[in-house]
């Protein structure tokens, strides 16, 4: 089955659009260059190359347009008279014809202007004649701009019909502005149709889908209708009427008891005659919308009378039909779309009368002959006169039952949140439907943390069981542990403790020092003792040092003093000196100026003196002269080979590191770095 | 909600608190502060970075295996409430922690057994090595304990002397 799609007809462009994007195309597609000079034939070429593709390309464009575009008497019937109605189907046929002898004129423009440039005989002749036969063939497309926007404009509403296929099973929802079809629609299937309390709310067909028995049916919403002649309808109201007129469908009258669209009843009942002849062979329903407004045994008599003239006429369409009486309540339903009662009893009403009837019809045509030699019912044979109805154990009819009556009278959550206030205020209790073992326990709030640890990973049924074990080891072990103890009878006595941290402190300021002395030793100069600029070296600390170790330090500082002073000090002190803890000093001295002198001159520094070779200095560690005179020989034997040799001694000049990295690092403003 | 542990440290990390990585293998990794995410960033392993639980745990510092360790399991199924087993679970847990607590503490102490006879030997011979930075060898000799010398002479006094000898 054909599904009428307009969607996919292409674009019409608007008359100067259509130019442009023909010239355009045209001055990318051809050749572009020509020359004064060339040959004739090939400045003729050009320029016809260039005509006959303009031309082309609008017979084309204009073949596609009129080819998309559908005839209107090939599509069915329904589909034409819906664009009738919105657009005139003479005029569409004159804007089709226009574009059609435009697309000829433009074909016969071509070729007389092809055969006139074959004569051409200079590159601006040419060139008149090519922008000439452009020239007019624009001025064709340009008379027909108005047919193409109309064509444009019927292409979009085109696009924009519901997808409605005449061929399979409808519902059609009828009736007077505000009864309430909008609203029936949205209820049954999922189309979101705008439902407002003024008329006209819905202007043009919309379409919904519904499933009965498996089955998929279309339902259709109309825009309302009033009761007008013919004539004097508008063009929303004959949307209605063709959809009446061409659809095979089942119709739904919708007929508003209350009167609460501002239309009485007896209105809609002259409307509901007047176009009664529409409603023929189309299963009819009379549904009666709004009756919690006003229930159907509410309205007067006259009223009364009046409907069941209604029911009366649709009637005479069942029997029309099936040639059956059926029952009443197949043609005259009430609901109401506000509380949704009954809304669904009428959906399943028209969609069952209508399977009937579609069934009935392919039963009586043709096509039922392929269809029933394909399936097969088997009934098996009765074996006797014996009823076997289904068995139903009566405890599930009684539950059946029960249920039935529960789901009437039962609470529902909706109801409980309407009363509390409403969706925002009122949140529902969701530990209402707990199972437990105790129900007051149904409030309760479990802690999930305690102390650092999730309580659900404790959660065990024998956890007591399991703790009165723990607590049997730990006492256990408790009584264990009481009898050891750590021997602590060796202790350092008070004294020791202070003597090992004193030990301590000094060991500790010692490798704080060298620390100090060792980071700062590279760029920190030696300096001798002698230049004490600190006042470190003095006796006085010497003797506090001297006395913390114990000892008596007063000859030492005697002494220090004694010989730190002058030549008469001396004199006067060194006597005194010369028994006592001082250190050992050459005693065979054969010459008494000698000792004098080696005396005056050990003892201080007033003067420097040359000394004789063989002399011995106090801290250089000789035992005696001869001692250091043979120690002076074996050196300067040991020498005397080298020297004899002129090798290299040394005193010699070294360089131990030829290329030191300091010298030979960093960068050059100028010249290399291979040496420096 | 759930306290976690982290990945690295194995401290817990509370609601609010840390950073959690999911690689692509769905390996869920957690970090209680930056600074156990930036270790793990950097590839470290944490049973070599001495802060660390599992650091500890390697190497016996901490306790590893303890029948206490075996009440905290991580349960999957949840149990039907129960109010007498919360209760109960509430309370065991405090008993439970103070257990824990009871044997972690005699467990460092076990460890820390021969620490005092060690600081002992220790403390002696050095000592005995070490006497003669604060007594001098002479001292000892007469004095033979391992305690500070008494101080002889005070070196301020014996100047004043002296300056006294000289003004007379």
């Amino acid at each position: 089955m054909v599904q009428y799609n307009f969607k996919k007809i292409t674009v019409v462009p608007n008359g100067k659009d259509f130019i442009d994007i023909i010239l355009s195309r045209t001055q990318r597609q051809t050749p572009t260059v020509v020359h004064k000079g060339y040959a004739i034939s090939r400045l003729r070429q050009f320029y016809m190359r260039k005509v006959k593709y303009t031309q082309q390309n609008f017979h084309e464009k204009l073949s596609t347009i009129i080819e998309e575009f559908p005839r209107l008497d090939d599509i069915h019937p329904f589909y034409g008279d819906l664009l009738h109605v919105s657009y005139n189907k003479d005029h569409y046929k004159l804007a089709l014809g226009q574009i059609n002898t435009a697309r000829n004129l433009i074909s016969k423009i071509a070729k007389d202007y092809v055969r006139m440039l074959k004569y051409g005989d200079s590159l601006y002749r040419c060139k008149s004649l090519k922008v000439a036969a452009l020239g007019r063939m624009c001025t064709v497309i340009k008379r027909i701009g108005p047919s193409l926007a109309y064509l444009e404009q019927i292409r979009q509403h085109m696009a924009r019909l519901p997808s409605i296929d005449p061929n399979t099973r409808t519902i059609l929802i009828c009736g007077y502005p505000n009864v309430g079809k909008s609203s029936f629609i949205n209820k049954i299937t999922r189309a979101d149709v705008e439902v407002q309390p003024y008329a006209f709310t819905t202007k043009s067909l919309f379409v919904g889908h519904t499933d009965y028995k498996y089955l998929r049916y279309q339902v259709i919403d109309t825009p309302g209708i009033l009761d007008r002649p013919f004539e004097d309808r508008n063009i929303i109201e004959m949307c209605s009427i063709t959809a009446l007129a061409h659809l095979r469908a089942a119709v739904l009258f919708f007929l508003d008891i209350s009167g609460s669209c501002g239309y009485s009843i007896a209105q809609q009942a002259a409307l509901f005659h007047s176009i009664k002849s529409l409603f023929m062979n189309k299963p009819l329903i009379i549904v009666c919308n709004k009756i919690d407004l006003l229930p159907l045994d509410g309205i007067s008599e006259e009223e009364k009378k009046l409907v069941a003239e209604m029911k009366a006429e649709a009637m005479k369409t069942v029997l029309g039909l099936e040639g059956e009486p059926s029952d009443d309540e197949g043609v005259l339903l009430t609901m109401s779309t506000l509380t949704e009662d009954g809304v669904i009893a009428v959906k399943n009403a028209a969609c069952e009368r209508l399977l009937n009837q579609r069934v009935e019809l392919k039963m009586k045509s043709k096509k039922i002959n392929d269809c029933l030699n394909r399936f097969h019912v088997a009934m098996p044979k009765p074996r006797d006169q014996k009823e076997r109805p289904p068995c139903i154990p009566p405890a599930v009819l009684e539950a059946r039952a029960k249920q039935a009556a529960e789901k009437e009278k039962r609470t529902l959550e909706r109801d409980l949140e309407n009363d509390n206030g409403g969706a925002g205020v009122y949140s529902a209790s969701l530990k209402k439907h707990y199972i437990l073992a105790n129900d007051e326990w149904k409030e309760d709030i479990m802690p999930e943390i305690l102390d650092g640890h999730n309580v659900y990973d404790f959660i065990d049924p024998d956890i007591l069981l399991k703790l009165e074990e723990l607590e049997q080891e730990e006492g256990l072990r408790q009584e264990e542990e009481d009898d050891d103890f750590e021997m602590d009878g060796k202790e350092l006595t008070p004294e020791e403790q202070e003597a090992l941290a004193e030990i301590r402190k000094k060991k500790s300021l010692l490798i704080q020092q060298h620390r100090i002395k060792k980071s700062t030793a590279e760029s920190r100069s030696t300096v001798p003792r002698k230049f004490d600029k600190d006042r470190k070296f003095t006796s006085e600390r010497m003797g506090r040092h001297l006395s913390s170790l114990g000892l008596d330090p007063t000859s030492a500082i005697n002494r220090a003093r004694s010989r730190s002073r002058g030549r008469k000090r001396e004199r006067s002190s060194d006597r005194g000196d010369n028994d006592g803890d001082v250190m050992d000093m050459d005693v065979d001295q054969p010459n008494k100026k000698l000792r004098m002198r080696s005396r005056s001159l050990s003892m201080s520094r007033s003067r420097s003196r040359s000394r004789p070779p063989g002399e011995v200095v106090p801290g250089e560690g000789f035992k005696d002269s001869a001692q250091k005179v043979k120690a002076l020989k074996i050196a300067k034997k040991s020498v005397k080979k080298r020297n004899k040799d002129a090798r290299r001694g040394e005193a010699d000049r070294v360089i131990p590191n030829l290329k030191p990295k300091h010298l030979f690092s960093g960068k050059r403003s100028s010249g290399k770095t291979d040496r420096r | 909600m759930r306290l976690e542990k982290c990945w690295f440290c194995s401290s817990t990390v509370y609601p609010g608190h840390g950073i959690q990585f999911v690689r692509n293998d769905a390996k869920i990794f957690r970090f209680c502060r930056s600074k156990c995410h930036k270790n793990f960033k950097m590839k470290r392993n944490p049973r070599k970075v001495k802060w660390t639980k599992a650091y500890r745990r390697l190497h016996g510092k901490d306790m590893t295996q303890d029948s206490t360790f075996e009440f905290e399991r991580k349960r999957n199924r949840p149990e039907r409430y129960d109010r007498n087993l919360a209760e109960n679970t509430l309370k065991a847990i405090k008993k439970i922690d103070k257990v824990r607590v009871d044997r972690e503490a005699r467990h460092h102490a076990s460890r820390m057994k021969g620490k005092k006879a060690k600081e002992h030997r220790e403390a002696e011979k050095e000592l005995v090595q070490s006497i003669h930075m604060v007594k001098a060898p002479a001292v000892l000799q007469h004095e033979p304990s391992l305690t500070l010398p008494k101080i002889k002479v005070k070196v301020s006094q014996q100047q004043s002397e002296e300056t006294r000898a000289m003004e007379e």
